[in-house]
């Protein structure tokens, strides 16, 4: 049988139980987790790992936290995969998307999500990225 | 100079070169806006010709003769008149009786001119129909902008409230699907953080309906005869149990009792919400100080805490709606963002207000003044 590695997937979320449950879900699917917080907690993440993966919530302890970490993200490793996930977006009036290469470009995300997130979405999305 | 197109309709030639020659040299001026009105003139010496006019540039201020050989200047606005984009109008007219002037009005002109004017009469006329059309804008743009702050408060409520559904609802998915496994134990973390949460929500929705009361003005206020110091003591003691977890003293300082008109309800408010924060954002073994003083016309409230302290930055936002600040030593306290608005608020209703100092990294005091109803 082929060992395959174990990926990692970095999930950051000002909500802890949020970061809990998703941490749960995953690593009965065996990938590794690493959860942050913060901004600050998830930028020394980056700093000293290398995702295979980003789950990020777009809105920290700033406005667009997210935008920001996707991007330092994306400066260190362009071929990190990252799901930014948000709940303001639809109550705000504020749309993101991720559907075009553009938007992608843009938003430095490769996919959307929009709160509450289904997991089994979720899954769908980390499965299909990490292809 | 900010140009007012404005369209002088009259079949006088002689009346339309003097208001021409009288507007296109006059600017003025108001407290309201910074730049000087001055106005873009044209004329027309027809009915017909002016309807073309409007038609195609549609003035901002319309100086309209009453009587036109094809039409009547009623006719005119009956013709061009239309809700969306207002033109000040102003009526000139020769025979200035109150049935013109009223049905002019009622034909949707700001004000009428009787013929011969000085060109002091006309200045007079303009400048009152552009100050009424100031004062218009006002209070359309405030009205715009309290719809904005509306919007933006139900958005941030309504992200506040799915939270923590979203979050019960997803330890409810983990429990059903028994994804942490077959022992019931794994899940007593998950049961409490879901009591925790939903504590938290039923929390907002009180401090909502107060804040929502206060605002509306809609709360019955009692005002009675209300001793401070016992007021404060009795916030001490509903603090007691959380402080104790954690090993916060709290300490009341007010010698004899503090007396004062006010609203019982609204005076527990304002210290049981200053106690709690000075519990919650204490540090372990920390102290909270109250002390209730009197004044010569005034009461003051304060409330001292050597917990985590705020930044300039942090306290200056700190009693606006869903304002709590994030930060690594604040993530886990659980608050509804609500609490210092209604403070505020409250203290607004006694000719009062509340401020803070804070250190960061040595703890904030919070001053609450509150001044008697009518003294």
């Amino acid at each position: 049988m082929k060992t395959q590695k174990t990926k990692t997937i970095l999930l950051v979320d000002d909500d802890t139980d949020f970061l809990d449950q998703l941490k749960l879900q995953l690593e009965t699917r065996s990938f590794r987790v690493i959860t942050a917080q913060s901004q600050q907690e998830a930028e020394t993440v980056i700093r000293e790992t290398r995702p295979d993966l980003a789950v990020l919530d777009l809105m920290l302890e700033h406005f667009d936290g997210g935008f920001s970490l996707a991007y330092q993200l994306k400066k260190a490793d362009p071929s990190v995969p990252v799901i930014m996930v948000s709940g303001v977006a639809g109550e705000t009036g504020i749309h993101f998307d991720a559907a075009t290469e553009e938007e992608r470009d843009w938003i430095r995300a490769d996919v959307f999500l929009a709160k509450p997130i289904r997991f089994e979405q979720l899954l769908r999305e980390i499965n299909r990225l990490l292809g | 100079m900010e140009l007012l197109k404005t369209l002088v309709v009259d079949d006088e030639p002689g009346m339309r070169q003097s208001i021409h020659r009288a507007l296109s040299g006059m600017n003025l001026t108001f407290p309201e806006i910074e730049d000087k009105i001055g106005f873009d003139v044209d004329t027309a010496g027809t009915g017909s010709e002016a309807i073309g006019k409007i038609r195609q540039r549609r003035p901002d201020l319309l100086l309209l003769d009453y009587k036109l050989p094809d039409m009547s200047g009623m006719e005119i606005l009956d013709q061009v008149q239309c809700d969306d984009n207002e033109m000040l109008i102003i009526m000139i007219t020769a025979y200035a009786s109150l049935e013109t002037a009223v049905s002019a009005i009622k034909g949707g002109a700001f004000d009428f001119l009787a013929k011969p004017f000085t060109p002091a009469e006309l200045k007079a006329a303009v400048a009152k129909a552009i100050q009424s059309l100031i004062l218009a804008n006002q209070v359309k743009k405030l009205a715009r902008e309290k719809k904005q702050v509306r919007f933006q408060f139900i958005s941030v409520l309504g992200h506040e409230l799915k939270a923590p559904i979203n979050a019960v609802e997803g330890y409810l998915e983990i429990i059903k699907a028994k994804t942490a496994g077959e022992q019931v134990d794994a899940y007593a973390d998950m049961l409490n953080r879901c009591t925790v949460r939903l504590y938290g929500m039923l929390k907002l929705i009180d401090d909502l309906l107060d804040l929502t009361r206060i605002e509306s003005g809609q709360k019955k206020r009692e005002p009675i005869q209300v001793d401070l110091c016992a007021a404060a003591a009795a916030a001490r003691e509903t603090a007691l149990v959380s402080a104790g977890e954690r090993g916060v003293r709290i300490r009341l300082e007010c010698e004899e009792p503090v007396q004062m008109i006010a609203d019982a309800g609204e005076m527990e408010i304002i210290l049981n919400n200053l106690v709690s924060n000075a519990v919650k954002y204490n540090r372990e073994g920390g102290d909270v100080r109250i002390r209730i003083s009197k004044g010569q016309d005034e009461v003051r409230i304060r409330v001292a805490d050597t917990g985590l302290g705020m930044t300039p930055e942090e306290t200056g936002r700190l009693f606006q709606e869903f304002v709590r600040i994030k930060n690594a030593e604040t993530r886990n306290i659980p608050g509804s963002g609500l609490g210092l608005a209604i403070v505020k608020k409250i203290a607004l209703l006694y000719q009062g207000d509340v401020t803070v100092e804070s250190k960061k990294g040595e703890g904030s005091e919070f001053t609450v003044i509150l001044r008697q109803p009518g003294g």
